[in-house]
């Protein structure tokens, strides 16, 4: 766990820097506490009206917590719509995806950090000027390529171009392969290392913080996307868990309907968990990560 | 002198590579990945959206070259200003909120909290989720009579509007969505504010500067590039907002939230209209670009390298 800098040592001159001290830090929990709680509102509804009979629901003034739990809500929707199915669409696209992106991620990294080729700085900022380009802008000739190839309504088009790695991927980990000494490097080349063992041996073992950071953000890129598969996917059987989780909404009615929110909310709530879980198992590599890579624009 | 060359060699000629080509192979071998699709889906792309962008089509009945003529249709269609300016009012209103919002979050929590971890839960876990799952359930939030967002405000005191129902409200109720979402950035403020030497500040409070000095004259400059790249990441994101009006408004009422994507999602995937939405692509990228070289050409001014020498 990584701590602020604090300045205890400024503060302790005197009585009235300690005084002044206490209020600030009094005042500094108050507005933390008082934002989170603002922030963590919306979550919380959702959990609690995940477990409401529909009559609880609009309730004046709200209901935190329900008389009675509505465990129903959690299972029936398994049976009216193929979540099971959705779910496994979406594992499936989404480790896959990640899996093979931090792959090509690292190793076109590693080529920008550590090879000193020819034309490589050009390249470089090539890339970079890649990461300004809209997806919309390339979306409709991509769509009309895999058209033609009479892909649509498959998993390629929303799998394939994801592996081959990407720029924004490619920056961060190249500032962070910057950080490690070539001191390695130069010893293995005198060995006969291979450019691969290399990176396979050295830089790779030692890029963990980086991958954790990549491993979560792709992770939750692949499974929130929702404009890829809403052009490619028409078969409800393909669906992921997006496309499938706004059908199960179009069929609560919509608008102001309001009855059959328990279950709506109850399956919005599982389709979060596992990017929760995911947050927690990447996160003491996160700050970490970020922090070594050090982004300086 | 090729014989001169060859004479000072005696092996026998084989295939052989100097280090350098070597070197110059296996980077290439290397960045192959990015190779592909920077020519494919990258330029290749661009260059045949621009060129779509000039025809009439619908790729299966009709493929007549008219020219710019989807560009200049697009600058009479009422429909197409509205969604630039409602997508304007998005980025303009979100764009400096999420940052500053995020910024102080940052700050905040950097100053040796207990319980840091968990703050920096709650204010992330947002971030992470966002997508289907979050409009779904700020549609419900942004219920003008039952909704927790009104039900909140109405224990302050305040009767809150109706929000997606209204054609003023509509907007600003995704804008707080994108600020509720905009832990991201936080993150990554935290990670500059973890760099600042703390020498800086014990130097600084030596000479007598104040916690409001320190801030203004260290901190602050100190974390310009993180604001910098924050900025121009979320002034990208900020014009391609769709999911959101996909699927809490699907553009109403009366397009108060057509942004630029959903109309080129209309345009495009349910009309069959390829070109014109191409036409529209364009033009997006045209404004993000604009605005992206705005931030990078004022950067020079405001954003503070530590110890680099500026060329």
């Amino acid at each position: 766990m990584i701590r602020g800098q604090s300045l205890p040592d400024i503060h302790r001159r005197g009585g009235r820097y300690r005084l002044e001290h206490f209020t600030g830090r009094f005042v500094l929990y108050v507005v933390i506490s008082v934002g989170a709680f603002v922030f963590s509102m919306p979550l919380l509804w959702m959990i609690s009206t995940s477990l409401k009979t529909p009559e609880l629901i609009n309730r004046i003034p709200i209901i935190w917590i329900p008389p009675e739990l509505r465990w129903a809500n959690y299972i029936d929707p398994w049976r009216e719509m193929p979540f099971l199915l959705f779910y496994w669409n979406t594992v499936f696209i989404t480790v896959t995806n990640t899996a093979i992106i931090l792959i090509t991620n690292s190793l076109v990294a590693f080529g920008f950090a550590r090879i000193p080729f020819k034309g490589r700085t050009i390249i470089f900022f090539v890339l970079l000027a890649t990461m300004m380009l809209p997806p919309q802008v390339t979306m409709i000739p991509t769509y009309l390529f895999w058209s033609r190839l009479r892909l649509v309504n498959t998993f390629w088009p929303i799998m394939a171009p994801e592996w081959l790695s990407a720029a924004y991927d490619v920056f961060l980990m190249r500032q962070f392969y910057m950080t490690i000494s070539t001191d390695l490097d130069e010893a293995a080349r005198i060995d006969g290392c291979s450019w691969f063992g290399i990176y396979r041996h050295i830089i790779l073992p030692l890029s963990k913080p980086v991958i954790g950071v990549l491993a979560i953000l792709n992770f939750s890129f692949n499974w929130n996307n929702f404009i890829t598969p809403l052009i490619y996917l028409n078969d409800s059987r393909l669906f992921p868990i997006a496309l499938g989780l706004r059908l199960f909404e179009t069929q609560m009615g919509g608008g102001d309907t309001y009855v059959r929110l328990g279950p709506l909310m109850a399956m919005t709530l599982v389709s979060i968990i596992p990017l929760m879980v995911a947050f927690f198992v990447a996160q003491r590599y996160f700050i970490q990560g970020i922090v070594i890579t050090g982004i300086k624009g | 002198m090729a014989q001169a060359v060859s004479g000072s060699s005696p092996a026998p000629r084989r295939f052989s590579l100097s280090p350098q080509a070597r070197i110059n192979i296996a980077g290439y071998l290397f960045i192959t990945p990015w190779i592909i699709k920077f020519l494919t889906l990258n330029a290749g792309a661009m260059i045949a959206s621009f060129g779509i962008s000039l025809f009439k089509t619908d790729f299966f009945t009709t493929f007549d070259f008219i020219g710019f003529d989807n560009y200049t249709r697009l600058f009479r269609d009422p429909l197409f200003w509205k969604s630039l300016s409602v997508t304007a009012y998005y980025a303009f209103g979100m764009v400096p909120l999420a940052l500053v919002f995020s910024l102080v979050i940052a700050l905040l929590l950097n100053q040796n909290v207990k319980f840091q971890g968990v703050y920096r839960v709650v204010y992330y876990l947002p971030s992470i989720v966002s997508g289907v799952a979050v409009a779904i359930l700020w549609k419900y939030l942004l219920q003008p009579r039952w909704g927790l967002i009104n039900q909140g405000l109405a224990l302050l005191g305040i009767e809150g509007p109706k929000w997606l129902f209204s054609t003023t409200w509509a907007m600003p109720a995704f804008i707080l969505m994108g600020v509720w979402a905009a832990g991201g950035n936080m993150l990554l403020y935290l990670a500059g504010l973890q760099g600042i030497p703390t020498d800086l500040y014990h130097a600084a409070s030596i000479d007598g500067a104040n916690a409001w000095h320190r801030f203004w004259r260290i901190t602050l400059p100190m974390l310009t590039p993180t604001i910098y790249f924050n900025l121009i990441i979320s002034i990208i994101g900020a014009w391609q907002i769709f999911t959101q009006s996909y699927i809490i408004t699907a553009g109403g009422p009366d397009n108060s939230t057509l942004t630029m994507v959903l109309l080129l999602y209309r345009k495009g995937f349910q009309q069959f209209h390829f070109g014109y939405a191409s036409a529209i692509a364009w033009v997006l990228f045209t404004i993000v670009m604009l605005f992206t070289v705005l931030v990078v050409r004022s950067s020079e001014a405001w954003v503070f390298y530590a110890g680099e020498v500026r060329g």
